[in-house]
């Protein structure tokens, strides 16, 4: 991989997102979301996208806002029913978006075996659940697994708080979320990040995402939306 | 895990009175899961001396209470609990990606996790993700995950449904989120333990244990 590019403007980071990408998106509700990102994705075009996220949009901004754009074809998620989810639940209802829900940490760790290199593995999570129905099992030492698969993005939107010049970065509190597993496993990985340091201005102890999983980076103005809208 | 009280409550218990009964129960120095919906409140009742850490999902160990203008915290939305509601750090805490978290719950390492549930069979298999209607839109977040993850899983819920059916049942009738998972139920009528010799009955609200036995259909 060869080294991030530093881009000004989130336009420019969303360059050559092609129609039907897989796009990994971090965020837990509205911590983490690369709301830059989407909304440039969003005027950049490509659609009949597959969205890999753990929600499907709150309100009408970020990921919901996408939705609401017409661009995805499908989600998968964990959890798409939130209060303040009707972006999603109307497309839903409209049968105007497909919807694969996966067990949380099953979401977290197909992603994960994608980045590694890991081409399947048995997972205890779902076993005797309806989200099992139709998967290969097996029992291992007398416990029953399920066969999960990776999931690979053709780009991962990630946000985090700080980035050094390299592309390495570190994130902040609960915003972390998926951020980490999502830049290891998609082709091109783009990160909007509230400020660029100089190389060596990171301590190399606590650098969570290391600079060889980060393509792209931008800096963007932190966004500050009100405590309602987190819910 | 304190070894059963064997009390009876003259009455039925809320569900904040049944939360500081899961609190009291939960061993010193556990790391804890609560469950998005009632189990947030046994939060409430877990005192400083127990050193209890809890877990949540997004991320964090050593999750403190939900942050509150009021007080004086620092609304931040960087900072939020399972169910998206801002919190505050404990001393201590730490935080870690969705992958870690889930590895955390999964490789049983956490002490106890407690859940709501629609339907608990008396074998331990838990349905609380679905209600399997048609045109509800299904969402299962980290529920499955947490059914057969920790050491002990816990279900904090009434004992009766709306239209007063036992929700602990001889077999599930709703999706289910886990196979043989529970090892305790704590409800508003009493607290039973599922084993593969039966259902224990621990404790008992409101209502005597031959009479909760007759009202769920168990045997002798």
């Amino acid at each position: 991989m060869s080294r991030a590019q530093l881009l000004d403007s989130a336009d420019e980071a969303v360059t050559g997102i092609e129609d039907g990408s897989t796009i990994l998106i971090g965020g837990f509700g509205l911590a983490g979301m690369p709301f830059d990102l989407i909304d440039a994705l969003i005027r950049q075009g490509a659609t009949d996208l597959t969205v890999v996220a753990n929600n499907a949009g709150n309100g009408e901004v970020g990921l919901a806002a996408l939705l609401q754009a017409g661009r995805v074809r499908k989600v998968l998620c964990s959890f798409p029913r939130q209060v303040d989810s009707y972006v999603f639940d109307e497309l839903y209802r409209a049968g105007r978006i497909e919807l694969e829900v996966v067990p949380q940490g099953n979401l977290a760790e197909r992603m994960r075996a994608a980045g590694a290199g890991i081409g399947a593995f048995f997972c205890p999570t779902g076993v005797g659940t309806p989200l099992a129905e139709g998967k290969e099992t097996r029992t291992i030492e007398g416990r029953d697994y399920v066969l999960e698969y990776p999931i690979k993005g053709d780009y991962a939107l990630v946000s985090a708080y700080r980035a050094d010049a390299m592309g390495n970065l570190v994130y902040r509190r609960t915003a972390r979320n998926f951020g980490p597993v999502m830049a290891t496993a998609a082709t091109t990985t783009i990160v909007q990040v509230g400020e660029v340091v100089p190389i060596g201005a990171l301590d190399p102890e606590a650098i969570v995402t290391p600079s060889i999983y980060v393509d792209r980076i931008v800096q963007v103005e932190a966004r500050h939306y009100t405590v309602e809208g987190a819910r | 895990m304190k070894a059963s009280t064997g009390s009876t409550s003259g009455r039925v218990l809320t569900m904040d009175e049944l939360a500081a009964v899961i609190a009291r129960d939960i061993a010193e120095g556990s790391y804890v899961n609560l469950g998005i919906g009632q189990p947030t409140k046994i939060a409430d009742h877990l005192t400083p001396e127990q050193g209890v850490v809890l877990h949540t999902e997004n991320g964090m160990l050593g999750m403190g209470r939900k942050a509150e203008e009021r007080l004086g915290d620092v609304i931040d939305a960087d900072l939020t609990n399972a169910g998206k509601v801002p919190v505050v750090e404990t001393p201590g805490c730490s935080y870690f990606h969705h992958a870690d978290s889930f590895a955390m719950m999964r490789g049983g390492h956490l002490d106890v996790c407690v859940l709501g549930a629609f339907q608990v069979s008396r074998t331990g298999d838990l349905a609380n993700w679905s209600t399997g209607r048609p045109g509800d839109i299904p969402a299962v977040g980290g529920a499955m995950d947490l059914a057969i993850g920790a050491k002990d899983v816990f279900v904090m819920m009434t004992l009766f449904a709306k239209d007063g059916s036992p929700k602990l049942v001889e077999a599930c009738t709703m999706p289910l989120t886990g196979v043989g998972c529970v090892s305790r139920v704590y409800s508003d009528h009493g607290v039973f333990d599922l084993t593969p010799e039966g259902v224990g009955i621990r404790e008992t609200y409101g209502v005597d244990e031959f009479e909760l036995r007759r009202r769920l259909g168990l045997d002798g």
